[in-house]
């Protein structure tokens, strides 16, 4: 930053900064600390109401855009006041409570589920020196969040009192509990070479050394993905709402404004999600010296958009996966792999830190090694686990004749232990 | 001072509401609702660890209690059958209630004549470097056993789960023939069955 004066809104940090100055000169301290945490609770607000009011437009018009049709176009100009419409419906509706139902935790199930992102939003650097609390363990501090999200689902699930709701929730808890290991060990990566668990000083880090955490930890990127799209519950993983299935599990006996409460936070949690990612892997505010003169909150909000965005593509043009499908895919897949690229990059740290070669050149060699290592692992990890390609197959072969990984049919015991892999049809 | 008054109320209030939670999950009920009064005590002592400036040892609080093992209790909750879960009158309340505020009046003898040491307010530096550094350096070896025992409990949690290896022989009859315990057979697929919580019997 150049100049930091009060209208230097490269960071909205200076205005800010110069305002809790006067307070701190002219009034006692406490006065300062109150308001800095009402402007930043305040912002925080803002940002998630307006945000969840435009994604619901944006959503459905992105998604009518990937299925060849127009999303709502009738009220307001390009249906810009549906969202307006969609919270003035659900509001009149009668949000009913079934008789056998938890009222308590029922009515409480959607409030407490509001509380994980806003909470996240807290820690996350908007721009620079522009986070509401930049705690040393926000890193751990998101996860632990993350690991409550679980323990909300199964209490809207269970007060319910319908057995669909709570298995639509046991299953929604398994699934995120299995996708917040493989996110857990990404993230354990980015810790280990950024060294440091305080979103600021990552993103901190991403500047000195020029470059996205994305080129250096390709593996962690595609897995903390990959997991963020299943731990939100957005297609390909949407198995919690699969209503042919379930009958939109936890969510079933949710009407009118406490569903569209799931809804909202639905989207803000993918919102979130892009947020995260693109702190960790995209360089957060950074762009590569353009910060100077683009305002950082405003390439960090692009950022989070383009993020929101992957996963909204996602949900536009990918088929939705089996329960099992997922599981496994988390726990034999994703794991494995996330973990041994954990180790390699432990093991970078250290040779880096110990030959002292400079940053310069340092940077670019363990960009090519991890690429390297990437297809390494990918492909070795899926040979291990006894994936066959059918190359070429001339006709319809049944599942359970490849031997692919995801069989559904029961078959007797092998002659060798974890032999997945069956005499199939050779084709 | 406003440091001061920010911590005593904060203390206060944390504490109050562990305690609250706390009976709570004794007086209610509904044993679910006790375990979610549990899940509140944990969070209100991840919230007093926060007043020692103990950051990491928070943070990792929420994540290990209110993360992990409540949501373990539930799950062993959800495979009990419905009639016993209601925390019912017991004939031991009294001598419960006497034990208890023996327990209480003992802890709090010793908490009070205890000298503890005590360290002057202000910022400090993060505890996670330290914690990585001790356990790393000094306490390696316990925390490698720690590791082996956490081995130990998944391998034994994995074998008591594993009831029909499809190695096994099924009897004509039902029953399952003997078969050595410790046969590596291919990981079956458990698909949904594992998560259907009303039973095993259920198809």
């Amino acid at each position: 930053m150049l100049l930091a004066n009060w209208w230097d809104l490269r960071t909205l940090a200076n205005p800010v900064d110069s305002l809790l100055g006067w307070l701190r000169d002219h009034f006692p301290d406490w006065v300062a600390y109150i308001v800095s945490g009402v402007i930043g609770a305040t912002a925080i607000g803002l940002f998630l109401g307006v945000a969840m009011l435009l994604l619901i437009w944006a959503e459905r018009r992105i998604v009518a855009r990937i299925q060849i049709r127009q999303g709502p176009n009738r009220v307001g100009p390009a249906g810009l006041l549906q969202p307006i419409a969609d919270a003035l419906k659900l509001m009149q509706k009668e949000a009913l409570t079934p008789r056998e139902a938890d009222s308590w935790l029922f009515w409480l199930a959607p409030l407490l589920l509001f509380i994980p992102p806003v909470l996240t939003l807290g820690v996350v650097p908007w721009g620079e020196r522009m986070s509401v609390a930049d705690l040393n363990v926000g890193l751990l501090f998101i996860v632990a969040i993350g690991s409550v999200i679980p323990l909300v689902i199964f209490s809207a699930g269970w007060s319910s009192s319908n057995k669909y709701s709570t298995l639509g929730a046991m299953r929604s808890m398994a699934l995120v509990i299995s996708y917040e290991l493989p996110a857990v060990i990404a993230l354990l990566s980015v810790v280990l070479l950024m060294g440091s668990m305080q979103l600021g000083e990552i993103v901190r880090w991403q500047q000195d050394h020029w470059v996205f955490g994305m080129f250096l930890l390709p593996v962690p990127f595609a897995v903390y993905t990959i997991s963020a799209l299943a731990e939100v519950g957005r297609s390909r993983a949407d198995v919690v709402e699969a209503e042919s299935e379930l009958g939109s599990g936890y969510l079933t006996e949710y009407s009118g404004m406490k569903w569209g409460l799931f809804y909202a936070v639905e989207l803000a949690n993918a919102l979130i999600f892009g947020g995260l990612i693109a702190t960790f892997f995209w360089g957060g505010w950074w762009l590569y010296g353009l910060d100077n003169f683009i305002p950082t909150w405003l390439i960090f909000l692009v950022k989070m958009l383009l993020g929101y965005w992957i996963f909204v593509w996602a949900r536009g043009t990918l088929p939705r996966l089996r329960i099992d499908q997922l599981l496994q895919f988390s726990w034999k897949f994703l794991i494995p792999l996330s973990l041994l690229f954990a180790l390699l990059v432990a093991a970078e740290v250290v040779i880096w830190e110990e030959s002292g070669v400079s940053d310069l050149v340092a940077v670019p060699v363990m960009i090519v090694a991890n690429l390297a290592a990437t297809v390494v692992l990918v492909v070795g990890v899926v040979r291990l686990l006894g994936f066959r390609r059918v190359q070429q197959p001339r006709r319809a072969t049944l599942t359970s004749e490849i031997g692919i990984i995801n069989r559904a049919v029961a078959r007797p015991a092998p002659s060798a232990p974890f032999d997945v892999r069956e005499p199939g049809v050779a084709e | 001072m406003d440091r001061d008054l920010g911590v005593a109320l904060g203390f206060w209030g944390l504490g109050a509401l562990a305690v609250v939670a706390a009976f709570g999950i004794i007086l209610t009920q509904n044993l679910l609702h006790a375990v979610l009064l549990l899940i509140l005590s944990f969070v209100a002592m991840a919230g007093l660890y926060l007043t020692l400036s103990a950051d990491f040892v928070a943070v990792a609080q929420v994540l290990i209690y209110a993360g992990a093992v409540g949501v373990l209790i539930i799950f062993a909750i959800m495979l009990t059958p419905t009639s016993s879960r209601i925390n019912a009158d017991t004939v031991f309340f009294g001598p419960g209630l006497i034990l208890g505020g023996l327990v209480a009046v003992v802890m709090g003898y010793v908490a009070f004549k205890t000298p503890w040491d005590t360290v002057e307010g202000g910022g400090f530096d993060s505890t996670v470097a330290a914690i990585g550094d001790g356990l790393t350096n000094r306490w390696a070896l316990p925390f490698e056993i720690a590791s082996v025992l956490l081995i130990a409990a998944m391998i034994g949690a994995i074998v008591l789960v594993r009831a029909d290896v499809p190695g096994q022989v099924l009897h004509p009859e039902g029953g399952v023939a003997d078969e050595p315990a410790m046969e590596i057979a291919e990981p079956r697929v458990e698909g949904d069955r594992a998560l259907v919580t009303s039973g095993r019997t259920d198809a």
